[in-house]
C-alpha cells in the first residue's frame, strides 16, 4: 500500500481486479463482512454486482411514468384549450374537442416527455455532469474504462479501519489494493 | 429451433458465423474500436469519401440558396403536381432512418444480441437521414423562415397550428423521432466517450471527450439506473419508431386523391421503412468492415440476417402494392381504378415497372444461401432496394397527383436542374456527416462488444 501525502483526508481504498468474477465474488464477501459505503467500477454493467452491493430498485421507472403522464396531459389540454376554448372554430358544425383528431400529438408528446425524463432523471439521479471524482485519483483507474474492475470501500464507512480494511481487500484475491485520496 | 430466433448462447453450427470472432479480450475490443479514432491517420477511403460528400453538400448549400433567393419556382413542382421531389425525398429519407431505431431499440428488447455491433452507426444515420429528411418540408414552405408558425406558441396573431391536419402531426412526429433519437445516441455513447477520454493522448482530446462524457466513471450503481434508462428508451422508441413513418402515410392517406386514400398505408409505409432503412445499413455496413478492418465484430452473420430482414420486410411490401392494386379494383370506384391503369400504361409507367423489379423482383435473389453469404451480392441488392424504394415514393406521389378529378386540370412533372442538385446535396450532407462521425466517435458501441467477450459472462459461484 501507498501512503497518501499527510493532511489529505481519504476517500477509501481501493482494491484492483482483473476478473469481472473476482470482483462480483469479492463484493459479496465484502457486504457479508458488514461493509455498506462501498461501489464497484467497472467497464461495462454487471448486472451480479447490482445484487452484490446490495443496491435496491431505482426509482427511474416511476419518475418516467410521471413524464410520459405530463407529457400525454399537455398534449390533450393543449389541444383542447386552442381549438375549443382560445379560438373556437365551427367547421361545419363538428364538435369543437375532436379529441381523436388529437391522439397522435398527444401520443408523440407521451413519448417525448418520458423520454427527456428518463434521460436526464438518469444522469440527474447519478449527479452527472461530475467532472472531478476522488476515484479518479486511483492509480491505473484510466482502465477502469477498459479492462480493469474496482472496488471501493469508502472511509465514512462505519466499519472503516485503514489497516484492518486493507487487509481484508487484500484477502479477497485483489491484484493492488491502494489509498484513494478525497 | 435455436435458429428461428438467432439465440446468442447458440452455437455457430456449419455455415454460421458467431457474433464475435473468438479470441477477442475486453482490451482487444476497447483497443481496435477507440484506436480507429485516437490514431487520427485514416485511410484514402476516408478522404477521399469525405471530399467528394463534402463537395456534394456544399452542392447543397448553392441550391438552397438559390432557392431562397428565386423562390420554389426553381423546382419542377406545379399545379396539380405540388409535391415533387422535396416530399418523395423526404419521405425517403425519413424512411431510412427506421433501421437505425429498430436496430437500436426493438433488437435490444428482443435480446438479439447481433444488433450490438452495428448499432451506433446505424443510429447515426438514423439521426443523418432525419437531418436530411426534416430539410424537405420546411424548404418546401416557400418562406421557411416562417417555419416557427408550425410550434403552438402563444403570439399576437391569435392563431393555433392545425390540429386535426396530418401534416402538423408530422411536425410533432418527427421533432420528437429527432429528438428521442438524438438522446439514446448520445446515452449510449456516454461510456464510450469516458473510454476515449481515458485513452486521449492529446490534451484537447481529453478535455473534449471529458466533457462530452460528462464524468462518467463506471460506477455500479451509476450502470444499475443507466440500464434503465436504457431499456426504457428503447420500449419508448420502439412504438414511436411505427408512429413517426405512420404519421407520414397519414400525410397521403387522410387525403382524397386516389392511389392515397387507403387503409393499408400505415403498416405499408413502415414495412416500406425498415425495408430501405436495413438497406442503407448494408450500404454502409459493407465497405466500412472492410475499409477499417471490423469482420471480426461485423460478422458474417450480421450480414446474413440483415439480409433476412430485408428479405422479410421486402415481402410485405409486395403485399402492401398487391393490395393497393386490390382495392383499387374491388372498390368498383373509377377514379382508383384509372389510377392504377395510368400507373401499369400511363406516361410515368416505366417508373412503376421499374419499381417492381427492383423491389419485388430483386430482393427475390435472398432467398439464396449463396447471396446473403456474398458482401458484393448483398451490397448490390441493397443498391437495387434503395433505387427501388425511391421510385415507389415518386409513383406514389407524381403519379396520383398529375391526373387529378377533371381532365382540365391534368399534368405532368418533371423535375429540373435544381432538384436533382438538392438531392445530391442531401446525399452529400448525410455521407460527409457519416463520415465525420466515423472520424470523432467509436462506429461500434465499446462498451456493449466488451460484454459479448466470453470472460464477462459471470459464473455463479453457489447457485
Amino acid at each position: 500500500m501507498n501512503n497518501g501525502a499527510p493532511g489529505v483526508p481519504l476517500y477509501g481504498l481501493m482494491a484492483e481486479f482483473t476478473d469481472p468474477n473476482d470482483l462480483v465474488a469479492a463484493a459479496r464477501r465484502a457486504r457479508d463482512a458488514g461493509y455498506k459505503r462501498m461501489d464497484a467500477y467497472t467497464p461495462f454493467p454487471i448486472h451480479e454486482l447490482t445484487e452484490a452491493l446490495g443496491f435496491r430498485r431505482t426509482k427511474l421507472p416511476l419518475l418516467v411514468l410521471a413524464g410520459g403522464l405530463l407529457g400525454c396531459a399537455t398534449g390533450l389540454f393543449l389541444q383542447w384549450f386552442s381549438t375549443a376554448v382560445h379560438y373556437p372554430l365551427n367547421v361545419g358544425g363538428k364538435p369543437l374537442a375532436s379529441w381523436p383528431m388529437y391522439v397522435p400529438i398527444t401520443f408523440e408528446l407521451t413519448i417525448l416527455f418520458a423520454a427527456l425524463f428518463a434521460v436526464f432523471g438518469m444522469i440527474g439521479m447519478n449527479g452527472l455532469p461530475m467532472p472531478y471524482h476522488p476515484v479518479f485519483n486511483a492509480p491505473r483507474f484510466a482502465l477502469a474504462s477498459r479492462d480493469l474492475f474496482f472496488l471501493c470501500i469508502e472511509a465514512r464507512d462505519p466499519l472503516f479501519e485503514l489497516d484492518k480494511t486493507g487487509r481484508f481487500l487484500a484477502s479477497l484475491g485483489a491484484r493492488a489494493v491502494s489509498e484513494v485520496e478525497e | 429451433m435455436s435458429d428461428t430466433f438467432d439465440r446468442p448462447d447458440a452455437p455457430p453450427g456449419p455455415g454460421r458465423a458467431p457474433i464475435l470472432e473468438p479470441g477477442h479480450t475486453f482490451a482487444s475490443v476497447t483497443d481496435k474500436i477507440s484506436s480507429i479514432v485516437l490514431r487520427g491517420r485514416q485511410p484514402l477511403f476516408w478522404l477521399v469519401g469525405f471530399f467528394v460528400a463534402f463537395l456534394l453538400a456544399m452542392g447543397l448549400l448553392v441550391s438552397l440558396g438559390v432557392l431562397l433567393l428565386r423562390g420554389v419556382g426553381i423546382w419542377g413542382i406545379n399545379q396539380p403536381v405540388a409535391w415533387g421531389f422535396d416530399i418523395i425525398n423526404f419521405v425517403w429519407w425519413i424512411g431510412i432512418g427506421h433501421a437505425g431505431t429498430l436496430i437500436s431499440a426493438i433488437l435490444l428488447l428482443l435480446r438479439q444480441q447481433w444488433r450490438t455491433s452495428i448499432n451506433r452507426f446505424a443510429e447515426a444515420m438514423t439521426l443523418f437521414a432525419v437531418a436530411c429528411a426534416a430539410l424537405y418540408p420546411v424548404m418546401h414552405m416557400g418562406r421557411p423562415w416562417l417555419a416557427y408558425w408550425l410550434v403552438p406558441y402563444p403570439n399576437s396573431m391569435s392563431l393555433w397550428p392545425q390540429w386535426r391536419s396530418p401534416l402538423v402531426w408530422d411536425v410533432f412526429a418527427i421533432s420528437t423521432y429527432a429528438t428521442v433519437s438524438a438522446l439514446f445516441w448520445f446515452v449510449g455513447l456516454i461510456p464510450d466517450l469516458a473510454t476515449l477520454r481515458d485513452r486521449a493522448r492529446s490534451k484537447a482530446a481529453q478535455i473534449i471527450y471529458g466533457m462530452l462524457a460528462l464524468g462518467w466513471r463506471g460506477s455500479a450503481l451509476h450502470w444499475h439506473r443507466y440500464e434503465t434508462a436504457y431499456l426504457l428508451l428503447a420500449g419508448l422508441s420502439t412504438p414511436l419508431v411505427i408512429s413517426v413513418h405512420t404519421v407520414v402515410s397519414l400525410d397521403f392517406a387522410i387525403g382524397i386523391i386516389p392511389g392515397w386514400h387507403a387503409t393499408i398505408f400505415p403498416p405499408y409505409f413502415v414495412a416500406g421503412a425498415i425495408y430501405a432503412g436495413f438497406a442503407m445499413v448494408l450500404l454502409l455496413a459493407i465497405p466500412l468492415r472492410k475499409v477499417y478492418g471490423l469482420e471480426g465484430f461485423i460478422t458474417m452473420r450480421h450480414l446474413q440476417n440483415m439480409a433476412k430482414i430485408l428479405l422479410a420486410t421486402g415481402l410485405i411490401v409486395c403485399y402492401g402494392y398487391a393490395m393497393e392494386a386490390f382495392f383499387a379494383w374491388y372498390s368498383g370506384n373509377t377514379y382508383e381504378a384509372s389510377m392504377l391503369l395510368n400507373r401499369l400504361k400511363g406516361p410515368y409507367a416505366p417508373a412503376y415497372w421499374s419499381l417492381l423489379l427492383c423491389n419485388l423482383a430483386a430482393p427475390q435473389l435472398l432467398w439464396l444461401k449463396r447471396v446473403r453469404n456474398s458482401p458484393l451480392m448483398l451490397f448490390l441488392v441493397s443498391i437495387v432496394v434503395s433505387i427501388g424504394m425511391w421510385l415507389e415514393r415518386f409513383v406514389i406521389i407524381v403519379t396520383s397527383l398529375h391526373r387529378d378529378f377533371l381532365p382540365s386540370s391534368w399534368g405532368m412533372y418533371t423535375p429540373t436542374f435544381w432538384d436533382w442538385s438538392t438531392f445530391l446535396g442531401t446525399i452529400g450532407l448525410f455521407l460527409a456527416l457519416l463520415f465525420l462521425f466515423i472520424r470523432f466517435l467509436p462506429m461500434i458501441s465499446i462498451f456493449e462488444m466488451r460484454t459479448l467477450v466470453p470472460e464477462a459472462k459471470i459464473k455463479e459461484e453457489e447457485a
